[in-house]
């Protein structure tokens, strides 16, 4: 089996057989992680380009390992936001990088279907690692793979998302992934940020954590984005924590068992506390050995395609 | 120069004519209209036939189409001055009349802006000396459009201007809105509103909704709109100005404009353009910028609405506001695109698509493409009575064409109606004298 | 129009006589690591490894080997290699690897097999255990155990089955 599509665009464009998919190969990648040679020449020769138009460390190092763990070349671009505004199109740019010899292009941006339009002009793979209020992909994927190495199996798990929805890439990816492999969800917010008409996707909202994390399987904190955000979504980031912060007495609502989790970075004291956040129960740092896993997994799979 | 247009089937609600016909044009004027049924047969038939070979320079047989007054599209942009690499007006006017339009209002949000009877002189000479149809300039209602202080309204109509409009922007300003409303009625000219509230659209490049959210663009709430409808119609009936609501696109527009025009408060007009009848907010998926458009294309209940408003006469003129941008510039990011479409040359071919659903009969559609916008600018066109100046246009309904942006006049190619199946094509278009054939 | 060369009699003495072989060969298996390889050296392995506690009355430690990554022919199949689980439990540092695979053709995926077996430690030595040599080598390997040589041409497909996998043992030449 393989991925029908050269591109990783987004959760959207996945059916779940090729979400589980990555999640296998994701696992047989962790193995390798686990060696003392932690790399393997299955992508020998090909070069690997991260192209960042937003600023990023944990994103972008992430990517940049997993490439070379597959022995890719890896070239790092990173624009700042004033050359976007004086000149090159991205198009332009994508076409350089293009012709430099690139066989997949990583691109992180700021505008939302940044990812979607070069996937349909320029030959390469491009893997989304973050576009605008979209989607980031790589981030769902391994979320899921960590739920899963948790609780061992995504179907049925009553999963909370607590935060910015509707700004949130990373929140979106997760909605669409677990959804789609069978999970049920709620969405926690303060109401502009958690549009109603979210429950058409099939979750459910609420504005009151408590209610929105009593048995929760899984507690999801997003970033609060204070660089996104327009005006008066809330008052203050004080009334934020007051509201929606995970604390010890709110984590005390969900399952015994659950397990938090955080894309990072954090905002400690404001969207999460800071005992909850080094508790037992969170697996954010999980998340960053598996992120890498699973972005190996990506890379390998959309290469497989090119063919 | 004589023009004798033989065969066609005549649609001319200003004279309540649906016939078949032949036309004689005489220097840019319509002669005489022959109903060969209401002659005698015979003698009268051979009268015809002597008439028509005297001096006669062009002759067109229609049979099998149908010919109407040229269109009048009350809402179009043509860049010129200042954003040439985009439209002139000779490549706009020359799209116009592939589509069958033979009058256009161009809209002021040129550079500079069309905010000063100097401007509106270039416009109205360029237009004389390189337009392929009839340019009537719509002045801004304030200087740079920037919604603060009033341009020289009278001044500008004496120059040429028909009616008034920031459109690209709306007058934010209530009593800036207020004085426009009041002061235009000096030369009872019009004042078109782009309604939107810019608090409320900030940031927005696509309808608020469940699909905004999904495709991670920020959204423009109908209530935007509906929220400016409201307070222009308020002005309106403070002022006594006449107001005429520009792209009319959500529901609740619509019944705004039915309630306001029930209760007999003020005068109002208002238009709708093809897109808002013919697509729906799902034309943006895949991140399509050929569908941004402002206002945004909205969702289905509002679609179905924009038919009722036309088939009840809340919406009295179909206008494309032709907006036509650079290919580079809708080659990128969604966010960053421009909003607009390219729409002269589809507009008669989605348009006419009300008529084979029967939303709207063809008299009735003419009229909202032609007498009804000509009537509300003042520019005595939309009738092929005789002695009105021959601008006409000759369709042929019977095939299908395949819509081809890259095929279109216009520089403008961004157009979400790519592939379309259209039927109305026009096969010749009469204008400034001058006639104009395509394959 | 297949034909079958080998019944489940014929596979189960021939694994007995290999895990002999394996024994008298490295004179006990103290210091063995029998590695299947992925997917079709697995149950073979530990069948061989069943069969080495039968006789010898100790533990031996199988593990599994996913190739995919090392193959050398990822730019050319038209299928991308599913990537399987690599689970070894022995420590590789000085001890000897004996890699089980089914069948032995052309010899690239036992040095796709080698080239991992590298870059999980270093063994004292390597050895090849496969079930049925075929011939048509393109690489410079041999087999220091084998249950049974099987001339065949380059058309014909040597297919090997066994009950794990829920059919019956048998190896079949078509």
């Amino acid at each position: 089996m393989s991925l029908r599509s050269k591109d990783l665009t987004g959760i959207k464009d996945l059916s779940a057989e090729e979400i589980g998919l990555i999640l296998e190969t994701a696992a047989g990648f962790k193995d390798v992680l686990g060696r003392d040679i932690k790399k393997v020449p299955a992508l020998r020769g090909r070069t690997t380009v991260n192209l960042f138009y937003e600023p990023s460390t944990r994103t972008r190092t992430s990517f940049e390992v997993a490439a070379k763990r597959l022995s890719t070349d890896v070239i790092n671009i990173a624009i700042s936001t004033s050359s976007v505004v004086k000149g090159e199109t991205l198009l332009d740019t994508a076409k350089t990088v293009l012709a430099l010899g690139a066989d997949i292009i990583v691109i992180r941006h700021n505008c939302s279907g940044t990812p979607h339009f070069l996937a349909k002009n320029i030959n390469a793979s491009v893997v989304n690692a973050g576009d605008g209020t979209n989607e980031h992909p790589t981030q769902a994927l391994l979320d899921l793979f960590t739920i899963n190495e948790r609780k061992g199996r995504i179907k049925d798990l009553d999963i909370a998302i607590v935060g910015d929805i509707l700004h949130s890439r990373v929140a979106k990816s997760d909605i669409y992934a677990l959804t789609k492999l069978g999970a049920k969800i709620r969405l926690i917010g303060p109401p502009a940020l958690v549009p109603d008409c979210l429950k058409d996707l099939g979750v459910k909202v609420y504005t009151d954590i408590n209610a929105g994390l009593d048995g929760a399987d899984v507690i999801m904190m997003l970033r609060i984005q204070l660089e996104r955000q327009g005006k008066g979504y809330f008052p203050s980031t004080h009334e934020y924590f007051r509201n929606w912060g995970l604390t010890a007495a709110r984590v005390a609502r969900a399952k015994e068992d659950a397990i938090i989790m955080h894309p990072g970075p954090m905002n400690r004291g404001i969207e999460i506390a800071s005992e909850v956040a080094d508790s037992s129960r969170s697996v954010i740092l999980d998340q960053v050995t598996n992120g890498i896993a699973v972005r190996m997994a990506v890379l390998y799979l959309v290469s497989g395609v090119q063919g | 120069m004589k023009i004798f247009i033989k065969n066609g089937r005549l649609v001319d609600p200003s004279q309540k004519i649906d016939d078949i016909c032949d036309i004689l044009i005489e220097d840019g004027t319509i002669k005489e209209i022959q109903i060969p049924r209401a002659r005698g047969k015979g003698q009268g038939a051979k009268e015809k036939k002597e008439h028509e070979l005297s001096g006669v320079d062009e002759v067109i047989d229609a049979g099998g189409m149908l010919v109407l007054p040229g269109l009048v599209d009350m809402h179009v942009h043509l860049r010129e001055p200042g954003f040439e690499y985009k439209e002139t007006i000779k490549t706009g006017t020359e799209a116009a009349v592939r589509g069958g339009i033979t009058s256009v209002c161009c809209m002021p949000n040129t550079n500079p802006v069309n905010d000063n009877a100097g401007i509106t002189e270039f416009i109205i000479k360029k237009a004389a000396q390189e337009g392929s149809c009839s340019v009537f300039p719509v002045g801004a209602i304030t200087k740079g459009q920037k919604g603060e202080e009033l341009a020289e309204l009278g001044m500008m109509f004496d120059a040429g201007c028909v009616a008034f409009s920031d459109d690209g922007r709306p007058v934010m300003d209530s009593l800036v809105m207020r004085r426009a409303l009041e002061y235009s009625r000096i030369r009872k000219a019009l004042i078109i509103s782009h309604a939107e509230d810019l608090s409320l659209s900030a940031g927005g490049v696509m309808n608020e909704g469940l699909l905004s959210v999904t495709l991670g663009l920020t959204g423009i709430p109908s209530q935007a709109e509906e929220v400016m409808i409201a307070r222009d119609i308020a002005l309106a009936e403070l002022t006594h100005g006449r107001l005429h609501i520009a792209h009319v696109s959500t529901k609740g527009a619509v019944e705004l404009v039915r309630l306001a025009k029930k209760r007999g408060i003020a005068d109002i007009t208002a238009e709708t353009c093809p897109h808002y009848f013919s697509i729906t907010e799902d034309a943006v998926e895949g991140y399509n910028t050929n569908a941004k458009v402002n206002p945004p294309l909205r969702r289905r209940e509002d679609l179905e609405a924009i038919k009722a408003g036309l088939n009840d006469d809340t919406i009295d003129v179909i206008a494309t506001d032709h907006a036509p941008h650079h290919r580079d510039e809708k080659l990128g990011e969604f966010d960053l695109a421009p909003s607009g479409i390219s729409g002269f040359e589809t507009s008669i071919g989605l348009s006419m698509k009300l008529v084979d659903a029967g939303v709207l009969t063809l008299d009735r559609l003419i009229k909202k493409m032609a007498v009804t916008p000509s009537r509300i600018v003042g520019i005595g066109k939309g009738t092929l009575k005789q002695g009105a100046d021959a601008d006409l246009v000759i369709l042929d309904t019977r095939a299908e064409y395949s819509v081809s942006g890259a095929r279109f006049r216009s520089k403008g190619k961004n157009t979400p109606f790519e592939g379309w199946k259209l039927k109305a094509r026009p096969v010749a278009t009469i204008a400034m004298g001058r006639v104009y054939k395509w394959e | 129009m297949s034909k079958e060369l080998l019944d489940k009699t014929d596979i189960d003495r021939i694994i007995t006589r290999m895990a002999h072989e394996i024994i008298e060969r490295n004179r006990g298996i103290s210091s063995l690591c029998l590695v299947g390889i992925q997917r079709g050296g697995v149950h073979i392995a530990r069948r061989i490894s069943s069969k080495l506690k039968e006789i010898e009355g100790r533990e031996m430690p199988v593990g599994t080997l996913d190739i995919a990554l090392y193959r050398d022919d990822i730019n050319v199949r038209k299928e991308q290699p599913v990537v399987r689980r690599t689970q070894v439990p022995c420590e590789m540092n000085g001890i000897i690897v004996v890699l089980v695979d089914d069948v032995l053709f052309t010899g690239r995926s036992i040095r796709a097999a080698m080239d991992a077996i590298m870059d999980l430690g270093r063994p004292s030595a390597i050895q090849l255990a496969v079930l049925v040599d075929r011939g048509h080598r393109e690489l410079p390997i041999k087999a220091d155990f084998v249950g049974k040589n099987i001339p065949t041409s380059m058309d014909e497909t040597v297919t090997v089955q066994l009950t794990e996998d829920g059919t019956k043992d048998s190896v079949e030449l078509e």
